[in-house]
Order: structure tokens, then sequence, then C-alpha cells
């Protein structure tokens, strides 16, 4: 009994403080053992060996201003460059005079992204302003009327029509990747079939084959003087082609669904869209944001291989910008600032699905 | 049937039937001519060894499982193939799972009301009400805007139970309600189950639970391999087993 009679409460205490100050901070984290130590020192050595040169070459030795690529020539960058061709890289062949087209073009997306970015905004009105939206686009790129020349589709080109072919291609993949993952597991065999063969088929393919299948062969399959746009070709080819990556991806959300809850929605009575729209999506596809915008990532970037069927955006804009006779030999400055666009939009993307995460995994936070 | 509790006399015959029912796994035969009838308000409580088929005899009920052979007619529907009879009996029988299976991207809140306003097309408002009626009933009225896996694992079957009820049915199927629980919480379960038979609910209970057993079953059934071996109201079932592998059941889940 004399055990029972020492059990006094021990007090409430806080937890021993965790940070010994920046001293302390870098003992625990970057010299904690001889290993560490010694990969801290190397890393802080390449760190020294690397940025002081790319701080000269980007911008104390670079020149800003220049009146033809000869005198652009120094020890540094030539961002007069990018400064001079800006409007071709960003808009390719679009009429010069009417650059605000374009350029509220990309205004527009930037602006329907941005709005879709709050998932308080999901809905019906949400919908209803992306179609608005694109069919703003779709009528701005193509001009026509109210004052606007006509612009075919071959001068659509740069930045906008890389924004086009991807952020369609996103629109529209993903619900045919959804219904296709769906249909996938059916129950019924002849659909399960069908989308079984579909992802099969088109994931065999290089993505490459089928935009020159698509430009191509094509047109000789089709009864003489029927042409279908190629910019229009090229937007399909991105969309069965996102639909067929993506079903795989769902597919591995839907896969990993406990089957406990289908289980309970059925036996409350949902019936199966239902099911599918308020229980079984919305965990599925949670759980596969990763890989998701992965692919998304990875299309983006996919959209630079409509240079094979002589259509330009951004990047084939900028490599079509570095043959000038005037300006010769900036490819470094030119796919620098290619990149940092590209890349842009991908560490957004990367990071807005950072933070989707964290809204859907709210229910497993305790 | 000993049911002399505050309900309507059963009119027109039971309110789940099987009759010769069959089910195969493959070339398992897992269920085995099973016959059951249960009227409107009895309780009635299925034990046996693991394997014995007692989930999937349950399951049938409201065709999470198909029977292969034989009738099953629930609150007057019989179920077949057509997905307008399945999901009419669903929207009247309850089943409340082992693994609570609730929703785990939605609230507790909107766990009870989204089969109410989807399936019943109630208003909101309405089903939000009869939402926390069931919360209150059920003790835990102030956990409506937390997600389920804020819950311990009894609440958690608690809410699972209230969830099934705002649907208001007739019966309410349950699979081993308390097998995943911790031990001090299978009593608070327990007590809102005795409560709703308390009521006059119908139901079916898959359950080794045997003091709830005795307190408020009607009617025992025992299952083993697939088949029905003795059925029997309590007192009788439990001091006098007919069969011997009732018998040597009941010593071993009776033992501790």
């Amino acid at each position: 009994m004399a055990d029972i009679a020492q059990d006094i409460p021990v007090a409430r205490q806080l937890p021993p403080p965790r940070s010994t100050g920046v001293f302390g901070w870098l003992r625990a984290n970057l010299f904690n053992g001889i290993g560490n130590s010694i990969l801290t020192l190397i890393c802080v050595a390449l760190l020294v060996l690397i940025i002081p040169p790319v701080i000269r070459w980007a911008l104390i030795n670079a020149i800003w201003s220049a009146p033809n690529g000869a005198a652009c020539h120094g020890g540094g960058a030539c961002w007069a460059f990018i400064g001079e061709k800006l409007r071709f890289i960003l808009f390719g062949f679009f009429p010069a005079g009417e650059t605000w087209r374009p350029i509220t073009v990309v205004a527009i997306f930037i602006a329907m992204i941005l709005a879709a970015c709050d998932r308080k905004t999901w809905g019906r009105r949400l919908a209803l302003l992306w179609a608005v939206g694109l069919i703003a686009v779709f009528l701005l790129m193509r001009g026509g009327f109210a004052g606007m020349s006509e612009v075919e589709t071959r001068l659509w080109s740069g930045l906008p029509l890389t924004l086009i072919l991807a952020v369609v291609g996103m629109l529209f993949g993903f619900p045919l990747g959804v219904l296709l993952a769906l249909g996938r597991r059916s129950r019924l065999p002849a659909v399960r079939a069908i989308c079984v063969a579909y992802i099969e088929l088109v994931r065999g393919v290089p993505l490459i084959t089928v935009l020159f299948m698509a430009s191509l062969m094509l047109p000789l399959f089709l009864p003489a003087g029927m042409t279908i746009d190629k910019v229009l070709r090229a937007q399909v080819a991105f969309i069965l082609f996102a639909g067929a990556y993506l079903a795989e991806i769902v597919r591995g959300g839907l896969q990993a669904l406990p089957k406990g809850q289908v289980e309970a929605a059925d036996a409350l009575g949902l019936s199966y869209w239902q099911r599918t729209r308020l229980i079984v999506l919305p965990q599925a596809l949670a759980m596969v944001i990763p890989p998701l915008v992965n692919s998304f990532i990875s299309m983006f970037k996919d959209t630079s291989l409509v240079l094979i069927i002589s259509l330009f955006d951004l990047l084939s804009c900028a490599e079509t910008a570095l043959t000038d006779p005037n300006w010769q030999g900036f490819y470094v400055e030119a796919y620098v600032f290619v990149a940092v666009i590209y890349w842009c939009f991908c560490f957004f993307m990367s990071r807005y699905s950072q933070v989707l995460e964290r809204e859907f995994n709210r229910g497993k936070r305790r | 049937m000993s049911d002399a509790k505050a309900t309507p006399a059963p009119v027109g015959g039971p309110v789940i039937e099987l009759q010769a029912v069959h089910k195969w796994y493959g070339e398992f035969h897992v269920l085995r001519d099973i016959n059951l009838q249960v009227q409107k308000g009895e309780k009635v409580v299925v034990c046996g060894p693991s394997g014995s088929g007692k989930s999937t005899m349950i399951r049938c009920i409201n065709r999470l499982e198909e029977h292969q052979q034989g009738r099953i007619i629930v609150a007057g529907i019989e179920l077949n193939a057509d997905l307008k009879n399945i999901e009419a009996i669903r929207r009247e029988v309850g089943m409340v799972f082992q693994q609570f299976n609730l929703f785990p991207h939605l609230t507790v809140l909107q766990n009870l009301t989204l089969a109410p306003i989807w399936v019943r097309k109630q208003p909101k408002k309405e089903a939000e009400e009869t939402a926390r009626y069931y919360l209150e009933r059920v003790r835990i009225p102030d956990q409506a805007d937390k997600y389920p896996g804020q819950l311990s694992g009894g609440q958690q079957q608690r809410v699972a139970i209230a969830r099934s009820l705002c649907m208001k049915p007739e019966i309410m199927l349950f699979d081993e309600p308390t097998s995943a629980l911790d031990p001090e919480m299978i009593k608070e379960v327990l007590d809102v189950m005795i409560g709703l038979a308390e009521e006059g609910m119908t139901m079916v209970c898959v359950t080794h639970e045997m003091g709830f057993a005795r307190t408020v079953a009607d009617m025992m059934v025992f299952m083993d391999r697939g088949e029905v071996i003795e059925r029997a109201p309590p007192k009788d079932f439990f001091s006098s087993p007919k069969s011997d592998r009732t018998r040597s059941f009941l010593s071993q889940i009776l033992a501790h």
C-alpha cells in the first residue's frame, strides 16, 4: 500500500526549450558529426565557387541596352537581346500592331487561374467564369470583328499558344481521365474493355508520333478540300493524351479507397453517381494530388513538342528569335529567359498542390 | 415471439424474410439453406464462430452481398437484380459496420445529413435539425463540426449509428459493431443500442456481446459453417442449448 501513498500527482510542466540559439542550431543541424561537417563544408565551397560568377554574368557585367548584337558581346549576359526580342518571344507571329490582344489573353488566363485557386469559389459561378473567359480568349485571338483584324490560327504563337494548349488540355483532359478511370473499374464488361483499350493504346504511343500523324497523315484520309485546323488538332491530341495518363493516376486513388467507404454509401441508399461524386472522388482525388500535379507540370512543358508540326509555342518562338542575323549567339540568354517563365508556372503549380493537399487532409489532422 | 414491448403488433407478416438462401464464394459454400424471419420490432442476435457466414448473411439483407439462390424479402420488397428495389430497400435499412466507415472528408454533421439530403431530398435545414437530434440521442451533441478522425472509436461508432438513424430506417443491421473498439468504449455503444431496442426498433445484430444479447434479444440465432444451427429465445438458448455445436461455442465465449 506504500506505493499508493506515494502516488502524488506530478505537476504539469512545460516541455524543455528546444532551441539553443544560432550556434546551437548550426551544431545540431550542420555539424553534428564528422561526415555531416565535411558535407557542410563541401556545400559551402561549391556555393562560393558558383554564385559569384553567376551574379557577375547575370547582373554586374550584363549589358542592358545595345543597338545590335555585335555591340552586345561583353563578359556578361546580353539582356538587351531579350529586350529587343521580348515581343517576339512572348507573342511570336501575332500581328505586331495588335499586341494588346495576346497580352489580354495571358492576363485572362492568369486571372482565371487565380480565381480558381481559392477552393471556396469552386462551383457553378466559377465554371461560368471559365466558360466566358475561354470564349473571350478565343475571340481575342481570332479577331475579325469590332475593328480587330482576323488572325489565322497558324499565327497564334508564343506564350498564349502554350497557355491555351496546356490549360485547355488539362481542363478537358482531367474529366476525361476521371471518366476513363471510373470506366476501367466499371462492372460493365463493354465499358471496361473500351476504357482499357483506349488507355493502353494511347499510353503506348509517343505523343510526338500522334502529333505527327495528326498533322501529316490525317489530311490524307480526309476528303479533298476538307481540313481541320492545326491548333485544334494539336489541342485534341493533348486532351486525348492527358486523359489516358490522368486516368491511371485517378485509378490509383480509386483503388486506395477503403472498400468500406463504398459499402457505407451503398448502405445509405446513395446511387452510383451520388456515391461517386460525394464519397469516392473527393477522397480518391485528394489522395493523388501529388502525382496529378506532377502530370500537369509535365504536360505544361510537353506543349513545346508542337514545334514538330510547325506551331510556334513559347520555346519555339525563342529559338526563332535566335536566328536573327543582327543578334547572333545569345542562346544562354534566350533559354534562361524562357526557362524562368516555364519555371514560374510550374513552381506555382507545385506550391499550390501543397496548399490543396493541406486543405484536403484537414479531416485527418488531429 | 416474446415481443411484449410497446410496438404495434406485426401487420402482414415478417419485415425480413429469408427463404432457402444459398451463397457461394467461388466453390466455397458460404450460406447454406438459410431460413429466417424477423417480425416488426423484433431483436435478433446472430452469433457463431468466425467464418460461419453470419456477416455474409446480414450483408445479404441490404445486398452488400448478392445471394445466388432462394428469396430475400425486406419490408415487403423482394431483393433481386432490380436496382430500384435495391435502392428502395437500402433506404429503409440502416447498417452499422465493424469499422464504422464514416466519411473522413466530411464533418460529423455532414456525415449525418448527406443521405437525408441526397436520397430523401430533405431541405438542408431540416436534415441538420434531425442530425442534431440524433447526435443528442447518441450523447455527443457537441462534436457536430469535428471530423471523424478527431473522435474516439466509441464516438465514431455512435456517430455511425446516428448517421443510419437520420434516414429514419425501419430496420437496423449491426455487423459486429463493438469488435473494433477498446474495452472501455464498448459500453457506450451498447448503451445506445439498448436504448434503440427499447424504443422498438427492428434490429438484427451480429455480435459476441452475450450480455447485450441477454438484455435485448427476442431471438438468438446460432450459425456455424454457413448454416443456422439453432434458433431460440435467449433464455432457452443460454440455459439449455440443443445442439452440441452451440454448447461448445457458448462454453468457449462464456468461459472467461
